[in-house]
């Protein structure tokens, strides 16, 4: 019984233990530790070069982000060994701080395509459409959207719709927003945030990664974590995002030992 | 092992076959004065055409290759190929006219009697000769002619040779001279003045036989206000020996007419593909050349625009797809005698597997022309570090008020579209593809769809495991 339940706990988890990662030799994490379960909204902040977005690309599996120990287990799987689409497929989802522009490929085709891959089989076309012409209208995004080319001469503030979009089209099982908020105006940030409202419940896991605390004002945090140098400072509820709000990363920053990089002990 | 049977080996070049057909008529392997006497008995031409074809001979072996075209000096042996070969008679108009086995070989193409249905009309030519052409009644009824250029020839004499070697006359090119020396098959297109042909005429080049020279000659005629859309496709046999195709396409756009002409190129890569394409744009007539070549050993072609009247409008698409073995010298040519007249070039072009793609280009503005416009792009994709692209503009303008634009761009496969791409869970070969198929896609959503399809499926195939 005991096991059962264990796996049974496994496959509720996102976990990411002892995890160091370097860019061209630069140690970037630092031993990062941290678990996400179904259900529950975490928000990463800290100041920037904290290795933030380094974390997110590392959990997707970029291969500029060489991972030199630690381990990121999904479910209890190893996603280490997995390439990213591996990762996408089994219910990982990052949007994207840039999401970059692919000329010549339509929306509409690659989002099949996509939905297509994660579900591992081909999706019936008119369910499809249909689910896309909900959630598009839930977000207000206009109809000739589809037809343009995979964010090539979107806004800012299109971009991060469009990852929304993608996010509640893919239904992943944990999701990490890296900056969804950075470059927003108020009325896209509200948009956007309805989007990930919408999604949270038992079955996502989300992990929102963002320097100001603006975006947690439309979604309510469970944890709060701070990054500092590559590693998760502190840790605590909701009140922890309005607390930097008041007082700035430095009392923080100040009380973090600086930590020797790997290699360098 | 050659590239050409590696690329059949690898399952990637499906026309790759080759049928054993019953040979109606054969010269003898080499260039000689006597092939061109046996070819004009053959077909029963007038004295002025076998006069053209001894001249034609004559400037073929007196003539260079030109100073700017790299290769091609010593890797054709012209005394190793056959000049005239033919499995057929001559032109059915009906398709259970056309010899079972050759029609189990377009059956085996995808080229059927059904396929007609859809086009305007349909052409098929195996090595010399063509085996079938017919036009849609409909358009018979309007005046359009559509048949293989030998029956233009004999036909439509005078409107033939009203219009035949104006455009490119044999002192052209070295080329140019040798197709004019052993022409044969093609097509004669005359679309009589405001007849709009909306539906494609289509015509498919086959070449069957080994060490072979395929010299069609195609000779369009749009009379003032019409309109038509010629369409045409190509495949050969995989052999460890070499094949020539060197074709002579002349198109005469004339007053407010419009032209589209495509091409979908996939010989096979034992083929030297050198050809010459003209089209002369009289008063606000309009040409655009469609031009995919996917196919070959070495492409040397590029479709020209020469503005004659004022008010012409002309364009060329060029899609080219190096892969292993083939290196395609494509591009464009917009020459303007002419005032007011625009011209745009986009090219596109992809290498992979150690290919190379070349865009050859000119733009020359004549004194009389003065006031014209002249875009050029050209967009390279490399896929590997092995494959090579170039780009050769040449610019010569010597008129007022012209306006010359041109802009290269050379790019990869980008990591960051492809790790995008995979965090949707898209897989690598299939991220890949979409990515080169954007970048082609400007270009081929101007095709017809059967076409773009086929494009994308070669494209796609070519794609396999060249990004490491």
């Amino acid at each position: 019984m005991e096991v059962e339940e264990n796996l049974q706990m496994m496959a509720d988890k996102f976990e990411i233990i002892g995890l160091h990662v370097r860019i061209e030799e630069r140690e970037i994490l630092k031993g990062l530790d941290l678990t996400i379960s179904k259900g529950e909204v975490h928000a990463l902040m800290g100041p920037n070069g904290s290795g933030k977005s380094t974390l997110a690309n590392a959990l997707m599996g970029n291969a500029k982000y060489e991972v030199t120990a630690g381990k990121i287990l999904m479910k209890g799987e190893n996603m280490l060994e997995m390439t990213p689409d591996e990762r996408a497929r089994k219910g990982l989802f990052l949007a994207f701080q840039y999401p970059c522009e692919v000329p010549g490929v339509r929306m509409s085709n690659f989002l099949r395509l996509a939905c297509n891959a994660r579900a591992g089989r081909e999706l019936e076309v008119m369910d499809f459409y249909s689910k896309l012409e909900e959630k598009m209208k839930f977000l207000e995004i206009d109809e000739a959207f589809m037809k343009r080319y995979l964010n090539e001469g979107f806004s800012g503030g299109e971009k991060k719709r469009n990852e929304i979009l993608q996010m509640m089209m893919l239904q992943p099982e944990f999701a990490i927003m890296d900056e969804t908020d950075s470059g927003l105006d108020i009325d896209a940030l509200k948009i956007v945030s309805r989007g990930v409202n919408e999604l949270r419940g038992p079955d996502l896991g989300i992990l929102i990664i963002t320097h100001y605390e603006r975006i947690l004002r439309y979604i309510n945090p469970d944890f709060v974590h701070i990054m500092v140098d590559g590693r998760i400072a502190k840790s605590g509820g909701p009140d922890l995002a309005a607390h930097l709000e008041e007082h700035g990363y430095d009392w923080i920053v100040k009380d973090v030992e600086p930590v020797a990089a790997k290699g360098e002990k | 092992m050659s590239t050409a049977s590696d690329q059949l080996l690898r399952g990637q070049y499906k026309e790759g076959f080759h049928d054993d057909l019953k040979i109606v008529h054969k010269v003898p392997k080499g260039l000689s004065h006597d092939v061109v006497d046996y070819m004009c008995d053959v077909k029963d031409e007038p004295r002025w055409m076998r006069d053209f074809r001894h001249r034609s001979l004559d400037l073929f072996l007196k003539q260079g290759l030109p100073a700017w075209l790299p290769g091609l000096r010593d890797e054709i042996d012209y005394n190793e190929m056959t000049y005239y070969v033919s499995p057929v008679e001559k032109s059915a108009r009906r398709w259970e006219d056309v010899p079972a086995e050759i029609r189990r070989t377009y059956d085996k193409l995808g080229i059927a009697k059904e396929e007609q249905k859809l086009l305007g009309g349909l052409g098929a030519q195996i090595d010399s000769e063509m085996a079938y052409h017919n036009i849609q009644e409909t358009l018979a009824k309007q005046g359009v002619v559509f048949l293989s250029c030998d029956d233009g020839l004999r036909q439509y004499p005078e409107i033939f040779r009203e219009h035949f070697s104006k455009a490119i006359p044999p002192e052209d090119n070295k080329f140019a001279a040798l197709n004019s020396a052993f022409w044969s098959g093609g097509s004669f297109v005359y679309i009589p003045k405001g007849v709009k042909c909306d539906i494609p005429l289509s015509v498919y080049f086959r070449i069957n036989a080994e060490q072979f020279g395929q010299f069609e000659r195609t000779l369009i005629v749009v009379d003032d206000g019409a309109f038509c859309h010629y369409v045409e496709g190509c495949s050969a046999p995989v052999y460890t020996t070499n094949s020539l195709h060197s074709a002579v396409v002349e198109i005469f756009v004339k007053d407010r007419a419009r032209c589209r002409y495509t091409t979908i190129q996939n010989w096979s890569t034992d083929v030297y593909n050198l050809v010459t394409k003209r089209a002369f744009l009289y008063k606000s007539a309009v040409m655009e050349w469609v031009d995919g070549n996917l196919g070959s050993k070495r492409t040397v072609k590029y479709p020209s625009c020469y503005f004659m009247g004022e008010g012409g409008h002309g364009e060329v698409l060029s899609l080219a797809s190096a892969d292993k073995g083939m290196w395609q010298d494509a591009g464009a040519k917009m020459v303007f005698y002419a005032p007011n007249c625009t011209g745009r070039i986009n090219s596109k072009s992809i290498s992979g597997h150690g290919g190379r793609a070349s865009y050859r280009g000119l733009v020359q503005v004549n004194p009389p022309a003065g006031n014209c416009r002249v875009q050029v792009n050209c967009d390279a994709l490399i896929l590997d570090e092995r494959s090579r692209t170039d780009t050769y503009p040449t610019m010569e303008v010597d008129g007022d008020l012209a306006t010359v634009e041109h802009e290269a761009s050379v790019s990869n496969v980008s990591e960051e579209q492809l790790f995008y791409l995979m965090s949707r869970g898209v897989k690598k070969e299939d991220a890949v593809s979409m990515i080169v198929n954007g970048f082609i896609e400007p270009i081929v959503k101007e095709l017809p769809m059967e076409f773009a399809v086929e494009i994308n499926r070669l494209i796609n195939l070519q794609m396999e495991g060249s990004v490491g």
